[in-house]
């Protein structure tokens, strides 16, 4: 089995976000990066879970500049066999998905992963827009995949509930919470990632779609109104009254 | 030019969030001076469809023959109805639904996407809009370059008004193709509203020591006419099932109403509610970092204040 798991990277889930250059920019100034988790805890450990089950592969791909690299590496210590790096600025959904399906379309891949959405621009787009560029099934936010011989089956969200499918291979899917558990790189892993082929492809030339011109953070929270837990069903009738909420 | 709205068909009926798409779409349309036209599938009554005019639409059109939610088939549907009808915006509510298809559309349409859209587009130069971004803990103004655009709205950003109008309903008798993905089985969790609908939640954390502990968050939340939730650490020891986790790696609500439990308040919690209207934060700690982004505080146990809200609750329904 051919499988591609997309790797995106996400400040770290801690970090205050800021803005510079008149907030025209993510500040990353002591930022510290991570493998998007949706990407990492779920999407490629149940990819290398599938290798080891059924034989195979699993390469990596990102879109990114060289900053991406120490990202690529986490991701080959935690097993991945090869990566590819795209060599451009991720500009938005659009961009990332026409790059890695341009990369994936003659490499006969049998699964192709991405994580639910990445936890900086929650774009939830590049999953579906592979899948649509391919002429492949998509499917979402998927908490479970088993393989059977060519044949997929999925435990995916719904509206309220839980959706089970199946579909055959090729296919494109998000990884969402529970589809595996999160594996730590052992020594032997980080040792083997540094000569890991790691390879780095140029970009094709595309047009911006979408550009963000400012950001803004949510307004600052007038002070707490505080209520004397002896009297804490007070708060009820000020929900009514002031707050208007119920 | 028109504006169009997809809408998803929730088992007959039509879902807020189905509603704000709408409406945003018809205040899009009026920004741009064209007609709002909403699509959908499935079995659902005209007369439900006739009265999405309220919200400003003035055709609806309607895929019966279409069965399957598989992004792959609506994608095709969407994209002609698009075509025929000389679509330069459309808009998809959020949900798991419309989150799938929309991007196969911007890509099948040529059209720049922007995601967790919060508020209407500012058209004055050029199409730029409002979105949440890092997780709601800031957001984006984002300009779409391309002559055609996608957007998908958030639940619960913006306030809407029901008008009178009636849209005329056509049927489509198109060809969206087979799906490839059989659907073998569903799994409804219970009929409660889901949480990215909800307009208030109640929500426990830690503080409420153990799953046995909840009648008291449930009883409160039934009073309210709320949602439970919960924090990731609840749902990571399994009181409580994972669908009900609220924050960064969660869901995303933006209710009108939080009221927090025994959660301290970590910044991947903070991000996932901090587009609620008001929040309340019940906490023994007087420093949990929650009570900077709180409305209203009680500082003192869960076990002393939750029967005190509980009497309250029930004095306040019985006097409305």
């Amino acid at each position: 089995m051919k499988i591609l798991v997309c790797v995106s990277k996400s400040p770290d889930t801690t970090t205050k976000i800021t803005f510079s250059d008149n907030n025209t920019k993510f500040n990353e100034d002591r930022v510290q990066w991570i493998v998007n988790p949706y990407d990492e805890w779920y999407s490629l450990v149940r990819a290398l879970e599938l290798k080891e089950a059924n034989g195979g592969s699993v390469t990596c791909i990102s879109v990114g500049k060289a900053d991406y690299d120490p990202i690529i590496r986490k991701a080959l210590a935690i097993g991945a066999d090869d990566a590819i790096r795209i060599d451009a600025e991720a500009n938005d959904g659009i961009f990332v998905s026409r790059q890695i399906a341009n990369y994936a379309k003659d490499k006969g891949y049998d699964l192709i992963f991405t994580g639910k959405e990445t936890l900086d621009y929650n774009g939830y787009q590049v999953g579906a827009m592979i899948a649509e560029l391919l002429d492949l099934p998509f499917v979402s936010t998927a908490h479970k995949l088993e393989v059977n011989g060519n044949v997929a089956k999925l435990d995916r969200e719904i509206q309220g509930g839980i959706e089970v499918v199946e579909t055959e291979m090729p296919l494109v899917l998000s990884a969402a919470k529970d589809m595996a558990e999160q594996r730590i790189p052992n020594m032997r892993g980080i040792m083997s990632a540094r000569t890991k082929p790691l390879e780095v492809v140029s970009a094709i030339d595309l047009e911006k779609t979408s550009e963000a011109i400012s950001f803004t953070l949510p307004p600052e929270k007038g002070s707490c109104k505080y209520i004397d837990p002896e009297n804490a069903g007070d708060l009820i009738q000020m929900l009514h009254n002031e707050a208007k909420v119920i | 030019m028109s504006v169009l709205v997809f809408v998803d068909n929730s088992e007959g009926s039509i879902k807020k969030t189905g509603f704000e798409a709408v409406y945003y779409g018809s205040k899009t349309a009026k920004l741009l001076g064209s007609d709002c036209i909403v699509c959908t599938y499935g079995e659902i009554d005209n007369s439900i469809l006739a009265a999405l005019g309220n919200y400003g639409a003035s055709k609806v059109i309607l895929a019966k023959n279409i069965k399957t939610n598989d992004n792959q088939v609506l994608a095709r549907f969407v994209s002609e109805v698009a075509d025929k009808n000389n679509a330069d915006t459309i808009i998809f509510p959020m949900g798991p639904t419309g989150r799938s298809v929309a991007p196969r559309v911007a890509i099948r349409q040529n059209a720049g996407m922007v995601s967790g859209v919060i508020a209407f587009p500012d058209v004055a130069n050029g199409f730029s809009v409002k979105r949440n971004v890092f997780s709601g803990k800031a957001q984006g103004n984002y300009k779409i370059n391309s002559a055609k655009r996608v957007l998908g709205i958030m639940g619960n950003a913006f306030p809407i008004e029901a008008g009178n109008g009636l849209a005329s309903v056509e049927e489509w008798n198109g060809d969206a193709g087979i799906s490839k993905v059989k659907v073998l089985e569903v799994k409804k969790a219970g009929g409660s509203v889901p949480l990215p609908e909800a307009e208030r939640v109640v929500s426990g954390g830690r503080g409420m020591k153990g799953p046995e502990n909840w009648g008291m968050i449930e009883e409160l939340a039934t009073l309210l006419n709320a949602q439970t939730a919960c924090s990731r650490p609840v749902a990571d020891m399994d009181w409580r099932p994972h669908h009900e986790h609220v924050g960064q790696t969660g869901i995303a609500i933006r209710p009108d109403l939080y009221i927090a439990i025994g959660i301290s308040g970590a910044i991947q919690h903070l991000a996932g509610v901090n587009g609620s209207k008001v929040i309340v934060v019940v906490n023994t700690d007087p420093e949990a970092p929650f009570f900077k982004a709180a409305d209203y505080g009680i500082v003192g146990d869960a076990f002393e204040v939750l029967p005190k809200l509980i009497e309250a609750a029930k004095v306040f329904n019985a006097s409305k």
